[in-house]
């Protein structure tokens, strides 16, 4: 083993990992219960594509442009295709390189994943690998650039313990540019467009809760207390949110509803990424009960609005992600954190700092999203036509369904395949 | 009095459901069916298994009308289901013996004429 390896945390990092890759197909399931039941597989997929496409450009450039050398913008490419990347400890961590490239590669995954939300029952399969090839890249690897990997955002003081930066607000407002270009669903604002499936929904939450705990409690590289209060607090501030929403449920609707608790769950696991390690307990539990309030305000606002932004993606992850970030500046303690104090401590500097990033980061997002989006439609369509979109995207998309029930299938011998389809019964 | 039953697609429903209500028809049943018209079939894999699907799902609308309905319930219906793919389904009207309205016993016309609440 190499020196300078911690045997405690590389376990934990390992460990921490594989929870991560685990949100990916869990939000799989999450948004799969969101879309009608002709849209399921097609929905699961774009996340399990999510896996495979920026996996492979994380390995060949991501992973380099985001975390070789500290340039204020982008990272070099020292790094391309895994080279230099070994048993040697990854500076400032005790763990191995190769396991830091596979927990943030994981990491790229999700954003990826998330963005899929806005887009669903209607982005052509096709398209959709393309933007995520591309976007994982051109978007993930620059802001994670700049909130992890040396970029002018680190640098510069901004505190983002686990991704407030680069996975929540880039995916939120990366999914209502995506949204805007891709156009809404065609029957969206005239017909109810309802969830098929809420066990799948409160099922992916709960999974997407249990990988949170190593997607925080990883992101401080180590078994040390940063990443045990990031841990701790990914328990008490989801909880303090699902309270709150039970309460504006309530109020709203006199129901206490199911995938309303699910979101409160994304919410509260979104706003405590960034603040994980740097703000107390009792503060995460007040953060959580706070940013169930702009997350509800705008879900309930932007159904009456033309915008198809279909899983509240910006409202879930932007909005939580925005405020986390900002939360930072007013409640960080050097206390417990180590590091710095924010204005409630006496530093009102780094409520300065976290401003920066909360502007900076949903520009970036939005404008280079708009824009690649833009020139992938310039080449291919993005969209199924509406005949597709009727028909549903599994079918369309993928050749299967998700509750096939097998009656009226005929067995296709492998001699038959491909040859042309012919009605089993002519009805003259 | 007839009965109109509509065959028509599921993404299809939502429109005839809205026509339905246009033509003020307001009593109907709809359930879903599987079948077959004149439609190329879809052919599905899983894992190796190919198979040519030769149901489709449709959704089945049944509306009991006095006779001057007849006409506006099967406008609506073709006006709400058609696409103009082989597939948009079919509309048959037969004839209806006898209804009954079963919360007040009114039979017939009576039966099927909604009522004011």
């Amino acid at each position: 083993m190499n020196t300078g390896i911690d045997t405690g945390d590389t376990a934990w990092m390992l460990i921490a990992t594989a929870l991560v890759l685990m949100m990916t197909p869990a939000l799989g399931l999450f948004y799969a219960g969101l879309v009608r039941s002709k849209n399921t597989l097609n929905t699961f997929m774009m996340s399990i594509a999510a896996i495979a496409v920026a996996t492979v450009t994380w390995a060949a450039v991501g992973y380099s442009l985001a975390f070789d050398g500290s340039g204020d913008l982008i990272g070099g490419l020292g790094n391309a295709f895994l080279q230099g990347v070994d048993f040697a400890p990854r500076e400032g961590t005790a763990i191995p390189e190769l396991v830091f490239f596979a927990f943030q590669a994981t990491f790229c995954i999700i954003t990826v994943a998330l963005v899929s939300g806005a887009v669903v029952e209607r982005m052509r399969f096709g398209a959709f690998l393309v933007f995520a090839a591309l976007w994982s890249v051109l978007v993930y690897a620059v802001l994670a650039h700049w909130a992890f990997g040396g970029g002018w955002l680190i640098s510069g003081g901004t505190l983002d313990f686990a991704g407030g930066v680069p996975v929540e607000m880039a995916s939120g407002f990366s999914a209502l540019a995506a949204a805007l270009v891709v156009g809404a669903r065609k029957e969206w604002g005239r017909q109810a467009l309802l969830p098929h499936n809420a066990v799948y929904v409160l099922l992916g939450a709960g999974l997407l809760w249990f990988g949170w705990f190593g997607f925080n409690g990883g992101s401080g590289f180590s078994t040390g207390d940063p990443s045990v209060l990031a841990f701790t607090n990914t328990l008490l501030c989801p909880a303090c949110t699902l309270v709150v929403w039970f309460a504006l449920d309530l109020i709203r609707g006199r129901k206490v509803t199911a995938i309303g608790a699910a979101t409160a769950i994304i919410v509260g696991c979104v706003a405590i990424t960034p603040a994980g390690g740097y703000v107390s307990p009792g503060w995460a539990m007040l953060l959580g009960a706070l940013a169930a309030l702009p997350s509800y305000a705008i879900i309930v606002w932007r159904t009456r609005t033309r915008v198809d932004e279909t899983l509240d993606v910006l409202a879930a992850h932007g909005t939580a992600g925005f405020f986390g970030i900002l939360f930072i500046g007013f409640f960080a303690q050097a206390d417990w954190n180590g590091v710095s104090d924010g204005l409630f401590y006496g530093n009102a500097a780094q409520l300065g700092d976290q401003a920066l990033a909360a502007l900076a980061a949903p520009i970036y997002a939005f404008v280079v999203t708009f824009v690649l989006l833009k020139l992938i439609g310039a080449v291919m369509p993005l969209r199924a036509s509406d005949r597709e979109e009727a028909m549903g995207m599994d079918v369309v998309q993928h050749g299967e369904e998700a509750y096939v029930t097998g009656e009226g299938a005929i067995l296709l011998l492998p001699d038959d395949v491909g040859k042309v389809a012919v009605p089993v019964a002519d009805p003259g | 009095m007839k009965l109109v039953i509509g065959i028509v697609r599921p993404e299809q429903a939502n429109q005839v459901l809205e026509a339905l209500h246009r033509a003020e028809v307001r009593g109907f049943s709809m359930s879903r069916v599987q079948g077959h018209g004149g439609e190329v079939e879809r052919v599905e894999t899983y894992r190796g298994t190919t198979v040519q699907m030769g149901l489709s799902e449709k959704v089945r609308f049944e509306v009991a009308v006095s006779d001057s309905f007849v006409d506006k319930a099967v406008a609506a219906i073709c006006e709400g289901g058609r696409t103009g793919e082989v597939g948009d389904g079919k509309i048959f009207v037969v004839p209806l013996d006898h209804a009954v309205r079963i919360r007040t016993g009114d039979s017939d016309e009576g039966a099927v004429t909604p009522v004011s609440r």
